[in-house]
C-alpha cells in the first residue's frame, strides 16, 4: 500500500503512468486484470476448503442421518435467519462501497465500509449468542458432550415442537460429529470474517485519508470479492446447518 | 498493438481514469434489485423449510441457495461483466469442486448398492 503513494516523477524508460502503477505492468488495464484474477484464484482455493467441510458433512450426514436430523433441530432458526439477512445486507454495503469508490464519494465509501463493519460484528455478535446455548447445554464436541436432549428428547423443552423419538445410544453419541462439523463449518466461516472485519477496520481509516478514491480501487474491488465469497459460505451453511432437516 | 499506437498510449495525460476504458460501473440501483432478491429468496427458503416435503426439502433448500450463490457472483462480484478470463476462471472453480462433490459423493451412495 505504502508504495502506491510514492512519487512518480523519476524517469523510467520513456513513459509516465499513474503513481499506483507497478513497474512490472505494462498499463493500469494489465494490473487490474492480473490483480483480479489472483484474487479469485485465492477464491478458488478457499471454494476447495470449503467444499471439503461441506463434502464430508454430506457425507456423514447419509450416514447418520437420524442423528443429523436430532443435531439439528438443536439449532435456532430464528437466529440463523436472521444473521443470513444481516450477512446478505453486509454485501449489499460492500457492494455500494465499491461503487461508491468507482464515483470517487469518499464521504459515502467511508459510511459503506463503516456499516459493513457493524453488519459484519453483528452477524458475530449473533453466532455468539448461538454458541453460548451450545457450551450451556454440553453440545460442544469433546468438552462433556451430553447426548441426553437426543436419548431422551422429552428432558428439553427447546425441542418439544419437534417430537423427535428417542435415539439409541449409538446413534445418538453421532450427533457429537453432527456438532464437530457444525462447528468446524460456522468456525472457519466466523474466522474469515473476523480476518475481513480487520481488514474492514484498516480500510476504513485508510478511507477516511483518501486513499480509495482517487481512481485506484484495486485493493476495494478485491476486498469486495472477498467478502461475496464469505456471503455464499453462509448462503449454503445456512440451508444444510438449519432448514434440511426439519422433517428428518 | 503497434510501435506507434503504443507510444500514443503511454502519453495520454497521467490523470485521465484508467478504470474509463474496461471497467464496467454496476449502478446502485442493480444493487438494490439485487439485495431484494437475495431478502426475497432467504424468506422463500425459510417458508419453503416449514413444509413437510421429504426428500424435496433438501432439493428446493439447495437450489435456492444455488440461485442465491449465483446472483451475488454474477452481479455483487461483477462476473456478468467481468473479462474472459475472469468468467473462465470462476467457471474452473464451479467444475473442479463439482468434481470433488460429485466423483465423491458417487461413490459413498453407491456402496450398498444391490445389498439390500
Amino acid at each position: 500500500m505504502s508504495d502506491s503513494t510514492a512519487i512518480a516523477q523519476t524517469p523510467h524508460g520513456t513513459h509516465e503512468h499513474p503513481p499506483y502503477q507497478r513497474h512490472h505492468f505494462e498499463s493500469m488495464d494489465q494490473q487490474v486484470d492480473a490483480t483480479g484474477f489472483a484474487m479469485w484464484l485465492f477464491l478458488l482455493t478457499e471454494i476447495m476448503f470449503f467444499g471439503g467441510l461441506f463434502t464430508a458433512y454430506l457425507i456423514y450426514r447419509n450416514w447418520y442421518f437420524p442423528a443429523f436430523v436430532a443435531g439439528s433441530h438443536q439449532l435456532n432458526i430464528f437466529w440463523g435467519s436472521l444473521n443470513t439477512l444481516v450477512l446478505i445486507s453486509s454485501s449489499f454495503t460492500m457492494a455500494m462501497g465499491v461503487w461508491c469508490a468507482e464515483m470517487r464519494k469518499q464521504g459515502a465509501l467511508v459510511l459503506c465500509l463503516v456499516l459493513t463493519f457493524i453488519l459484519g460484528i453483528g452477524f458475530l455478535g449473533i453466532k455468539t449468542i448461538e454458541y453460548k446455548e451450545k457450551f450451556e447445554k454440553h453440545h460442544v464436541p469433546g468438552l462433556h458432550f451430553s447426548v441426553k436432549s437426543f436419548v431422551d428428547p422429552a428432558s428439553d423443552p427447546d425441542i418439544a415442537q419437534y417430537h423427535d423419538k428417542p435415539l439409541r445410544l449409538d446413534m445418538a453419541r453421532h450427533t457429537e460429529l453432527y456438532f464437530f462439523l457444525y462447528f468446524a463449518m460456522t468456525g472457519m466461516h466466523a474466522l474469515h470474517m473476523i480476518i475481513g472485519i480487520g481488514i474492514l477496520g484498516f480500510m476504513i481509516f485508510r478511507a477516511r485519508a483518501g486513499a480509495y478514491t482517487t481512481g485506484h480501487i484495486t485493493f476495494v474491488e478485491n476486498f469486495g470479492l472477498y467478502w461475496h465469497f464469505v456471503d455464499i459460505i453462509w448462503i449454503f451453511l445456512f440451508p444444510l446447518l438449519y432448514l434440511i432437516s426439519r422433517h428428518g | 498493438m503497434s510501435e506507434h499506437q503504443e507510444q500514443h498510449e503511454h502519453h495520454e495525460p497521467d490523470n485521465r481514469d484508467v478504470h474509463d476504458t474496461d471497467f464496467h460501473v454496476v449502478s446502485p440501483v442493480t444493487y438494490i434489485i439485487v439485495f431484494s432478491v437475495l431478502l426475497v429468496l432467504t424468506g422463500v427458503t425459510v417458508l419453503a423449510s416449514l413444509f413437510d416435503l421429504n426428500a424435496w426439502n433438501p432439493i428446493i433448500a439447495l437450489f435456492i441457495a444455488c440461485v442465491k450463490a449465483t446472483t451475488v457472483v454474477l452481479f455483487f462480484m461483477h462476473v456478468k461483466y467481468s473479462s474472459r478470463l475472469t468468467k473462465l476462471t470462476v467457471g474452473a472453480g464451479l467444475f473442479t469442486f463439482l468434481i470433488l462433490i460429485g466423483m465423491t459423493m458417487s461413490d459413498y451412495f453407491t456402496r450398498a448398492w444391490g445389498r439390500w
